[in-house]
């Protein structure tokens, strides 16, 4: 595999704010329909940042009308515009799994700049 | 056009230009020499001979030294011949690159499998298995099932497909689709999984 890395070089994105699990981000999503171009917001929760490096990716869920919507997005995709942290979460694991099983105010993440 | 010897490098996967993350393998395709031309008259059909690597004068006989000396170049690791197109646009020495395929083709791949070992007919041929673990039966759950019927044949049929050594074979795959080729490092990637192990040759096809 140190030949595959010595040969290829893979470009990575340095371009986000730092974010973690249980942040609330918005991903600006670039959309093409026909050959039109635009930015769709997708504004949720990360409840889970998966691998290093180039195969990087992150788990975004918002509740959307009721039903639960989750997106997976790799970290460097050049369809990701730009993201927008909105507020820092106060969690006790990396991985948020169990907010699938929580609704309304259960399913809240604290905030972790407001005492 | 003739086809490229190369060596798998690894799997990884790239961004294309729409933005999808597609599973690729990367070969390093070439530099491939030609070593020899066939020709109708001399060896009765047309091919071409390609080297591919180096390989050190001590480990050649000398036949291989003489041909190697008399053309001027420089002793390959691995030759292979390929035919079925026009020869008459080669020479000897010629180097074929990876410039030799274009994004968005389908090529075809073949290489040695990696070797499994001695594997059941689960593994090897596909087989279901004999069937669940209730009405007292038991250790059948991978098993392969009737080989035969008893008084007529009296034997099984040859080819009948059981456990045995299986990959290490030559194997090729159709259509795979060339995702990204890097001229100056010589470098192809395709859509997909390659035949083989890290650093074993594969030959890259039209």
């Amino acid at each position: 595999m140190d030949k595959l890395q010595d040969l290829m070089t893979f470009e990575q994105r340095t371009d986000y704010p730092k974010f973690k699990s249980g942040d609330r981000v918005r991903v600006h999503v670039r959309v093409v329909e026909g050959d039109k171009e635009r930015i769709q917001p997708f504004e949720g929760d990360v409840i889970s940042v998966r691998g290093s490096g180039w195969d990087k990716t992150f788990t975004v869920r918002k509740v959307s009308s009721g039903v639960g919507v989750e997106r997976i997005f790799p970290y460097n995709s050049p369809k990701i515009a730009k993201i927008d942290l909105i507020r820092e979460g106060k969690v006790r694991r990396a991985k948020l799994y169990y907010l699938r099983n929580l609704s309304g105010k259960a399913a809240r993440i604290k905030d972790k700049n407001v005492k | 056009m003739p086809g490229l010897i190369g060596k798998k490098i690894g799997m990884t996967s790239v961004f294309i230009d729409d933005g999808q993350l597609v599973p690729v393998t990367v070969i390093e395709a070439g530099p491939c020499k030609v070593v020899q031309i066939k020709t109708l008259a001399k060896d009765g059909y047309e091919s071409l001979t390609l080297g591919f690597g180096e390989r050190k004068e001590k480990h050649l006989n000398k036949a291989q030294i003489m041909n190697y000396k008399k053309n001027k170049i420089t002793p390959a690791a691995v030759v292979k011949e390929f035919r079925n197109f026009d020869v008459k646009n080669f020479k000897i020495g010629d180097e074929l690159k990876a410039e030799l395929f274009a994004v968005g083709e389908n090529i075809k791949v073949t290489g040695i499998s990696k070797g499994k070992g001695f594997q059941g007919v689960m593994r090897r041929h596909g087989f279901g298995g004999v069937g669940g673990t209730t009405h007292g039966q038991s250790d059948r759950l991978r098993a392969p099932g009737s080989i035969g019927s008893s008084s007529y044949p009296s034997r099984v049929f040859k080819g009948t497909r059981m456990a045995g050594r299986t990959g290490n074979t030559k194997t090729t795959v159709k259509n795979l689709r060339v995702v990204k080729v890097d001229v100056e490092k010589n470098l192809i990637m395709l859509k997909g999984a390659v035949p083989g192990s890290i650093n074993s040759i594969v030959e890259l096809n039209k």
